[in-house]
């Protein structure tokens, strides 16, 4: 169904000088020439401060927001002239709270766009029992449950199972983990890890957590007021020496009278 | 004592009367509520992504909502084809009453989806059309029932007026009881149409809340 998106490698998204102002005011600039290719089965993690236009540069990756200068392209076509819709339903994208809708059940959150697609009924039903399983949630117990239902983390791993529904190549991820408790965040950080390293997804996860960048990242690029100022990999990172590198690591240090 | 029994004997009396009023009345708060709805929730839909639109949209619906009922009667007999004396001219007015709540209700609820939902379902790949029949009709359904209650509520009340422009209904026996100094005949009127918007808010409200809980 996604035949569109599939099986393509080398650059899957690409950022050609991109800028992008709010409502194409000029004044009033969120990222501002930016460059950056992002390689198939990659984990990108876009790290920085509120603000520093993370969450921008991921909505311009679905085409949620389109360039104001430059281009981004996406299995090398601009997504200017990519249609929305099919774009999106290539793509998985899982935010904070997880946005599932209220009025269906957890079954019905995770065959949307299978749903949306048109699959049939029967293949849905094993994707949706299949997808449950992978996130560590039990099909029998969880499938006819509303999402009200669920706690914060139940909720999440409905998120991700329902980004993945259609196996899209990319999945994009805005502060997934950012609302739940250290407990239940830590641990859906460990498993997410080995999902992601299972799958192969090229995967852009925005977060303004350092150690959660360390943990997930292949590769941590760093955002500072709409401007890439650090890429590397997640051991080569702690030891640049930028200054907004420096105030990261410097807030991941234990606070005073923490045990060591 | 006596005249609650001349009373009593009166509704006995003029059971069918007052039975073939009460269905009158409630006919033309049927048809005109359909009207309204089929008018005021596909409007609220169009002009939910028209800034302008809507100002003008909800502003005349609050100006015909703000006009005295008897005015907007008086108003509406003397136009061509839509006014006259009767059951049409009646309907007419009912249909601009009802708009308001409808439209603001529908209005209202459509917008005020929560917006992490609405980012979902465009990210996901959802075109407008889904997301407007898929998510947010669904999740406004309660919101825009709480329209159409007042709204039915509201015209219960105005159709008893709409008897003085002869569209019939349990107003007739009111207005003919204030004439005639009768008080059994205003009662006559009177107590079948509290009663029914009295039944109207109960019934409504027990499917707004089963909405909800949805």
């Amino acid at each position: 169904m996604n035949a569109k998106i599939e099986g393509f490698s080398g650059n899957l998204i690409e950022f050609r000088d991109v800028s992008h102002h709010i409502n194409d005011i000029p004044e009033r600039v969120v990222i501002s020439h930016t460059s950056l290719t992002i390689a198939q089965g990659e984990t990108l993690v876009l790290l920085g401060r509120s603000g520093s236009g993370k969450t921008t540069l991921l909505r311009l990756i679905n085409a949620m927001l389109l360039p104001s200068e430059g281009e981004v392209l996406v299995q090398n076509r601009a997504t200017r002239n990519w249609d929305p819709i099919r774009l999106r339903r290539g793509i998985g994208y899982v935010i904070q709270e997880a946005g599932l809708f209220p009025h269906f059940t957890v079954a019905e959150n995770v065959a949307l766009v299978p749903t949306l697609e048109r699959w049939e009924r029967a293949r849905i039903a094993t994707r949706v029992a299949e997808l449950l399983r992978l996130v560590g949630l039990d099909p029998r117990e969880f499938a006819n449950r509303r999402p009200r239902e669920l706690s914060g983390g139940q909720r999440q791993r409905v998120g991700v199972a329902r980004a993945l529904a259609a196996d899209p190549p990319i999945l994009l991820m805005d502060e997934p983990f950012g609302a739940l408790d250290p407990v239940t965040r830590a641990e859906l950080q460990r498993e997410f890890r080995a999902l992601a390293q299972r799958l192969g997804k090229t995967i852009v996860f925005v977060t303004h957590d350092i150690r959660e960048a360390l943990l997930l990242a292949s590769r941590i690029v760093l955002l500072e007021d709409g401007r890439i100022v650090a890429a590397a990999p997640p051991q080569e990172f702690l030891h640049l020496e930028h200054p907004e590198v420096r105030a990261f690591t410097a807030s991941m240090e234990a606070p005073p009278g923490a045990p060591a | 004592m006596n005249a609650s029994l001349s009373s009593g004997s009166f509704f006995a009396d003029h059971r069918a009367e007052i039975l073939g009023a009460t269905v009158d009345h409630l006919a033309l708060v049927l048809i005109s509520m359909t009207i309204a709805i089929v008018i005021a929730v596909p409007l609220a839909m169009f002009i939910m992504h028209r800034p302008a639109l809507r100002a003008i949209a909800l502003g005349l619906a609050n100006i015909f909502q703000t006009i005295p009922s008897l005015a907007l009667f008086g108003f509406l007999i003397p136009i061509p084809f839509i006014g006259g004396i009767g059951k049409r001219t009646a309907i007419v007015a009912l249909v601009l009453y009802a708009l308001l709540p409808i439209l603001r209700n529908t209005y209202v609820g459509l917008s005020g989806i929560d917006p992490a939902i609405l980012e979902a379902a465009e990210a996901m790949g959802m075109t407008r059309a889904q997301i407007l029949f898929r998510v947010r009709l669904p999740l406004a359904l309660a919101v825009i029932l709480a329209g159409i209650r007042t709204a039915t509520i509201i015209t219960i009340g105005v159709a008893t007026i709409a008897a003085a422009i002869g569209a019939g209904g349990l107003g007739t026996f009111i207005f003919r009881g204030v004439a005639l100094v009768s008080d059994s005949l205003i009662l006559a009127g009177a107590i079948p149409a509290a009663l029914l918007a009295l039944l109207a808010d109960f019934l409504l409200g027990l499917i707004e809340r089963r909405l909800k809980v949805l």
